[in-house]
């Protein structure tokens, strides 16, 4: 049977994608939360261990890697407000900027996790095993948490990538920037699980 | 839910929240240095929800968008709340 | 007239042809009615292959004694046949197949919010599924832990643990991503006038149940991340040996899956509604306590997850607490019940299948409601938990509760959806060998339970012998009248627009459309100006 080809019209509703990043972000606060819970209850039960072994983490670079994550979320807000003011230029520069600040982040975590690698504090490794449960639990959740958190961070930047092309190519523009907005909701999300990860790992004194 | 006219951010509240942020984080390093016992965590705990207040309300622009946005983002954390309280009642008695 | 009378009707969402054809034009779509066929057909064969394994395990306990396996395949058989059940046909449910066609047409839409990822949603349904059939046939063999998957002895046991947790991540990935889908499609779709309150109660249904699908399934996508990392990385979250505490798996998967009881139960509730609503002619009783108690039921949900653990070890106040708070989530339940019949009362009733079916769930699923109460009350739960007992139970909620109401659905909306009427005779006849099959085979399992009997084990002392063999032949019952059900379904014949169109007088929208619907469900978006289930002259 023939008839006119109905297109599914692409109705333009930025506030039905926000609303959808809304409730994505909802997710990832529940998924990260499940282990929130899981710091919570070992730490509560093995309340020395994990002090001790905190010390092991590096409060300068920890402290470092906070404020860069913190100026990238003030960077891609401001991008926004760059692209809603027609700033193009300038806010691809933000964009380049925050993008720039996420690798130093993941490579200042790359050297992080390097050293405690090279001391063979690693999930599985005969000399954690040998350490006390607390240790066990404290360097586990540490890795978990962190490793997952770069997972975040490597797909945020893949995010804010595509956004940048699409800025150039004019497919997002000053009239329909929902992803832009929407990338940057979940930097943000990014830079708030750091913003509890940090005093929980590196602050315990 | 239909839409009020756009507020755009000004790129000088941006920095402003910014050094705000900054300057909680260097609180939280300096009060967990000095030996407070349990409120440490309190402490700690409590600067960065307030950092993650402002995170939430400036640059996630929750204070600008319409309310069902915070009555959501407020409903979540309350039944995560909720969610960790009710565990701790087994782990704090057992 | 908003939908498409006879002389003015537009090819159906079945026959219009776009750029693709074949299987491609099925795959490929991204009209929420071939999506939702899509799920409907996976779902259905997931079911027949669960009833399969079903059928299997009674097969084994109809003597004392091995009859056709040893323990450790049956361990394999009730694993395999929990995650198919659960993950495969009866958390989809209802949303997937029935919400996926008739959330947008309820609402006076074209389709969802996010129609391409809406397809995706059911992509990764089956990826999922395939990952766990890898997982089945291949390497180590199917896990033998129970759905379940409890440490420590599901970081510890050589089966493909891994592989097939990793299935269920994916497939929650999909209950996720729908949840996000619909509330944003209920949000921002509805039609010109139609406010919340002027949903039809199924919208209502999903979207309580959107929101725990949202919220609940991250908790137990991260729990089976950690058992994953426990066995391949050793990280020892709940592995005692390294500091894990085995009862903090339990908490976190119950978080997650006490909710999903809801997510199963929410939808189905929400078509009974429909249904009793329709053949009652007559608008629902008490429609805002019907709505709040959707959202008050996903709610105080998320907050009785402990009456899974009272004899794992949790302390005695924590025990306290969630007893309190499962007697609590009874009420709004209770609500719903009483609302249906009160909206029988007075009503014109006509006694079609899909009110016999509703009859049916009533029924059955209040025997199940009522056997919680004696689970969620901590002294009784003691005696009964781990036995025969807690599997009629939920047997008699998900099975003769969410699955009675798929099939109620089917034979609601076939009509509907297909533009067929099946035989009424025989599936009323069908309905009555099921309702019988279903308390032979599950009732004993109540006594069964309290005498003793303990669940997950291949064989039995003898004097459980006689309630077992009665309880497969039940099975056997249940299993004919099934396909009974189904190939009547199948034989169902074509009907003229006017039978097919509103063949049971219904008041929401989707009764004023085509059957089967034309590809953008509407001519023109219906503009509401009346209360939900009024009564409007055509």
């Amino acid at each position: 049977m023939e008839q006119n080809h109905v297109e599914h019209v692409d109705h333009f509703d930025p506030v039905a994608s926000k609303l959808g990043m809304w409730l994505f972000i909802f997710t990832e606060i529940l998924l990260f939360g499940g282990l929130f819970i899981v710091y919570s209850v070992y730490r509560y039960r093995h309340p020395v261990e994990f002090h001790l072994a905190a010390e092991e983490l590096n409060v300068t670079i920890g402290l470092i890697n906070t404020i860069i994550l913190l100026i990238s979320s003030m960077t891609v807000a401001m991008s926004i407000s760059a692209l809603q003011l027609g700033n193009k230029k300038f806010s691809l520069i933000l964009i380049g900027t925050t993008i720039l600040l996420a690798v130093i982040f993941l490579v200042n975590k790359y050297f992080e996790w390097g050293a405690k690698i090279h001391h063979d504090i690693y999930p599985g490794s005969d000399f954690l095993m040998s350490l006390s449960k607390g240790d066990m639990l404290f360097f586990g959740l540490y890795f978990f948490m962190t490793g997952l958190h770069a997972v975040h961070i490597i797909v945020g930047v893949v995010l804010l990538a595509v956004t940048y092309v699409k800025i150039k190519n004019g497919t997002v523009t000053q009239e329909r920037y929902s992803l832009l907005e929407n990338s940057g909701l979940y930097w943000h999300l990014v830079d708030l699980i750091w913003i509890f990860l940090f005093p929980l790992f590196y602050l315990i004194h | 839910m239909s839409e009020h006219k756009n507020h755009i951010s000004t790129y000088k509240s941006q920095i402003v929240v910014l050094l705000c942020l900054i300057m909680l984080t260097v609180l939280t390093v300096t009060i967990t240095s000095v030996h407070l016992g349990p409120f440490n965590t309190a402490a700690a705990m409590f600067i960065a929800s307030v950092k993650a207040a402002i995170v939430l309300l400036y640059f996630m622009h929750l204070k600008f968008d319409e309310k069902i946005y915070r009555f959501m983002v407020t409903l979540v954390l309350a039944i995560y709340a909720v969610v960790i309280i009710i565990t701790f009642f087994d782990y704090l008695y057992r | 007239m908003i939908g498409n009378s006879s002389t003015n009707r537009m090819p159906s969402y079945l026959e219009y042809q776009g750029k693709y054809t074949g299987i491609r034009a099925w795959i490929l779509s991204t009209d929420h009615k071939r999506i939702a066929l899509l799920y409907l057909y996976s779902q259905l064969f997931f079911f027949l292959a669960g009833l399969v394994m079903g059928l299997f395990m009674k097969l084994e306990l109809i003597a004392p004694g091995q009859q056709l396996m040893g323990p450790a395949t049956y361990n394999a058989l009730f694993t395999v046949h929990g995650l198919t059940m659960i993950f495969l046909f009866i958390i989809p449910g209802l949303a997937a197949s029935f919400g996926n066609f008739m959330i947008p047409i309820m609402i006076g839409a074209k389709d969802v919010a996010f129609p391409k990822l809406n397809l995706f949603s059911w992509y990764l349904f089956i990826l999922g599924a395939t990952i766990i059939l890898v997982g089945i046939f291949t390497g180590d063999g199917p896990p033998d832990t129970g759905w379940t998957f409890y440490a420590p002895y599901s970081l510890k046991t050589n089966t493909n643990v891994v592989l097939t947790v990793f299935g269920a991540f994916v497939l929650g990935f999909s209950s996720i991503l729908t949840g996000l889908n619909f509330i944003v499609t209920i949000h921002r779709m509805r039609s010109p006038g139609m406010g919340f309150f002027r949903m039809p109660l199924f919208i209502w249904s999903l979207y309580g149940t959107a929101w725990i699908q949202l919220l609940a399934t991250p908790v137990v996508g991260i729990t089976f991340l950690m058992v994953v990392a426990d066995r391949v990385l050793h990280i020892g979250f709940f592995d005692p040996a390294q500091g894990g505490d085995p009862i903090l798996y339990q908490h976190l998967f119950w978080i997650y899956s006490h909710p999903a009881v809801y997510i199963m139960i929410l939808p189905a509730m929400g078509a009974i509604t429909e249904i009793i609503t329709t053949f009652s002619h007559r608008t629902v009783f008490g429609y805002k306590a019907i709505a709040m108690s959707s959202l008050a039921i996903a709610f105080v949900g998320y907050l009785v997850w402990g009456h899974h653990m009272f004899t794992s070890g949790m302390s005695e106040t924590a025990r306290l607490v969630f007893s309190f708070l499962t007697f609590l989530v009874a009420i709004p339940s209770a609500i719903k019940v009483f609302n249906w019949t009160a909206t029988m009362y007075k009503g014109s009733i006509s006694l079609e299948p899909p009110f016999w079916w509703a009859m049916a769930f009533i029924f059955i699923f209040m025997i199940g409601g009522l056997t919680g109460l004696i689970l969620g009350s901590v002294s009784t739960d003691v005696h009964v938990h781990d036995t025969m007992f807690v599997v009629a139970h939920f047997h008699y909620i998900v099975f003769g509760g969410a699955g009675l109401a798929f099939f109620a659905a089917l034979h609601y909306w076939y009509p509907k959806m297909f533009g067929k009427m099946y035989n009424k005779k025989v599936a009323n006849r069908a309905l009555l060998g099921l309702f019988i099959g279903f308390n032979v085979l599950y009732l004993p399992m109540f006594f069964l339970g309290f005498m003793g009997m303990p669940r997950r084990y291949y064989d039995y002392l003898p004097q459980f012998a006689n309630l077992n063999l009665l309880s497969t032949i039940g099975s056997w019952i249940l299993a004919t009248s099934l396909i009974v059900v189904i190939v009547n379904l199948l034989r169902a014949k074509k009907g003229t627009p006017e039978e097919m169109d509103d063949p049971w007088g219904g008041r929401t929208l989707e009764w004023k459309i085509q059957s089967p619907p034309s590809l953008e469900n509407f001519e023109e978006i219906p503009v509401i100006d009346h209360e939900p289930y009024d009564l409007i002259e055509k």
